[in-house]
């Protein structure tokens, strides 16, 4: 037992070298992690691929797929589409400007602090509250509503459960995600990066235009990326605001009720079209975040 | 380089003498005056929403002010409608869940993520593409493949709620791996580990006398953050027909809004003032950059 510690340390570079049998056996304390992944996380994936290349009775089918393609399920993909994309960019921008905002104030203040947190809460913890925090608002007898009539102006409020509707309450959500994910970036902006452009004689838009904006874009345009997943996997909340089978997450919910009913693996199908979807776009995601790391680390 | 400059530099020269400061006065005092408007538009933004959560929680529809839902978000534990009673069940459930996932999580993650870096560092690119994918697949997908693991769950162990821990250490996986990822890089696990091991310790006296006590900070922010997901999670609990605290909010608003909006603005208010709390705590995290394993 005494000779094993002093042993210990000189295995790990010949284990390494040797590979085979070593290397295997020094990985074995790392199983039970990828055991359970393998479960919970690579299965289910499995699951949801293999389903929607079969039908009932488990025959291989490829007319699940085909209904991936329908009018229907274009339409929703669309609708889904769109909205993720419209409120990335929304939450993206804002949340940028909310962040330098931050980040220009002092980095251990009470305002960064409760941005931080606020942006934490309504980013990660929100769903079916924020669904009842806009009723609350812009509802039928929602705060701003009534406020906006007693001023005369009357609204129709039907607007919340549309496609407006869907970017303000998700903009909640990904304004804060955006503050989250890019500010670690924007702390890795170095203030002698901005002396020594003035040394050389640059303004303020040469510094934005030819050093922090090249620097920053890749963390930018990766986080831009995240929001978009993010919107485009969003459930929660669109599903605590309507019956509506309106995007694809509240479509998937339509057909695993309807499951009984249904001939075809439908949930399974519309899971497969999102992860193709959620997979280029975190591919992209993954390769620019190492590029942004470059700089910013 | 220098021909391009040739001609610049005598012109910024002059401008730099006595002027910069002032003008960098200047651009500080804009800065502020930006960094407050931005801060009052969108901080209004995110408080208009709560508030409106507290206006219309307290109010009738004659616009009179009542307080019943308040009073019954007091009552919560105690009061016998079935309304009360189904948040009780749910927000049980929800906290048992949230010990089962962090204790799932640390038990999986600390260990194996130590003697990576010990032993495997190659294999740490795939532990990393993992909690990539964990934070990939949406959680509808997931549910859709979890479906019939849970029938299988049901039939082995029970349909109890609490079961829902296994899915729910996935859901947290990602942003619990990046926290403690950050914290290990901060602390010398290698000479730390032999250090130990040489003075006769045992690998799971490293973990928890060792490893744990070091990446302490670390590994409050990722149980936090767990508790923030758990707690808020929707998607899973309510298409595998489970209850947890937010199905029970949702339930209970089909008939009573008040009483979900009043819960709605306490959670939220209860999730901030925690995750302000976590902000305060690993302020003295700062050492990141230097020596990393």
């Amino acid at each position: 037992m005494t000779t094993s510690p002093l042993a210990a340390p000189s295995l790990a570079p010949a284990g390494k070298e040797r590979g085979g049998r070593r290397s295997f056996l020094l990985a074995l304390p790392t199983v039970p992690f990828f055991a359970y992944v393998a479960v919970f996380l690579v299965l289910p994936t499995i699951i949801v691929i293999v389903e929607s290349f079969r039908n009932r009775d488990g025959s291989f089918t490829l007319d699940n797929a085909r209904r991936l393609f329908s009018a229907n399920s274009m339409s929703v993909f669309g609708q889904s589409l769109a909205l993720s994309a419209t409120t990335a960019v929304i939450g993206s921008v804002v949340g940028a400007v909310l962040a330098y905002a931050i980040v220009t104030g002092s980095p251990t203040g009470p305002l960064r602090k409760i941005l931080t947190a606020i942006s934490s809460v309504l980013a990660q913890f929100g769903g079916v509250m924020l669904a009842f925090a806009f009723i609350a608002t812009v509802g039928r007898n929602g705060f701003v509503t009534k406020l906006l009539a007693d001023w005369g102006l009357h609204m129709d409020t039907t607007w919340l459960f549309e496609f407006n509707g869907f970017v303000l309450v998700y903009s909640y959500f990904q304004i804060p995600l955006m503050v989250i994910v890019f500010l670690p970036a924007l702390d890795g902006i170095r203030p002698q990066w901005r002396e020594a452009t003035e040394t050389l004689g640059g303004s303020s838009w040469t510094y934005w235009r030819r050093v922090a904006g090249p620097i920053l874009a890749p963390a930018f345009i990766s986080s831009l990326l995240l929001l978009f997943a993010n919107a485009f996997s969003a459930y929660a909340t669109i599903a605590a605001l309507t019956n509506a089978n309106t995007v694809v997450p509240t479509a998937i919910r339509g057909a695993m009720i309807n499951e009984v009913s249904d001939q075809g693996n439908y949930p399974q199908v519309l899971a497969l079209g999102m992860i193709v979807v959620v997979t280029v776009v975190m591919f992209a995601y993954a390769r620019l975040q190492k590029r942004a790391t470059r700089w910013l680390g | 380089m220098t021909t391009v400059s040739d001609s610049s530099v005598p012109v910024v020269a002059s401008s730099v003498g006595p002027p910069p400061r002032k003008l960098r006065a200047a651009r500080r005092r804009r800065t502020t005056v930006f960094r407050w408007i931005t801060v009052v538009i969108v901080g209004g933004f995110f408080l208009i929403p709560l508030y409106s959560l507290f206006e219309s929680s307290t109010k009738n529809l004659g616009g009179r002010r009542v307080w019943d839902a308040w009073q019954a978000v007091g009552s919560l534990a105690t009061a016998d409608d079935p309304n009360s009673k189904l948040l009780w069940v749910g927000l049980r459930n929800s906290l048992f869940l949230v010990a089962l996932t962090l204790i799932i999580m640390l038990v999986l993650l600390v260990p194996t993520m130590t003697w990576i870096r010990l032993r495997v560092p190659w294999m740490r690119r795939t532990m990393e593409f993992v909690c990539l994918l964990a934070l990939t697949i949406p959680a509808i997908v997931l549910v859709v493949g979890l479906a019939p693991i849970y029938r299988q769950i049901s039939h082995i162990l029970s349909t109890d709620t609490i079961w829902l821990c296994f899915a729910y250490a996935v859901l947290v996986l990602p942003f619990a791996y990046r926290s403690l990822d950050a914290g290990l890089d901060a602390i010398d696990v290698k000479t730390l580990s032999e250090a130990a091991r040489s003075l006769g310790s045992s690998w799971t006296g490293v973990i928890l006398r060792i490893v744990i006590p070091n990446i302490r900070s670390a590994v409050v922010s990722a149980c936090f953050i767990s508790l923030a997901l758990v707690l808020g999670e929707f998607t899973f609990a309510s298409l595998l027909n489970r209850q947890n605290f937010a199905t029970a909010i949702f339930q209970v608003g089909q008939d009573d809004g008040r009483l979900a909006m009043a819960l709605s603005l306490v959670s939220l208010l209860v999730a901030f003032v925690l995750l302000l709390v976590l902000s305060l705590f690993s302020h003295s995290r700062k050492g990141r950059k230097g020596k990393t394993a």
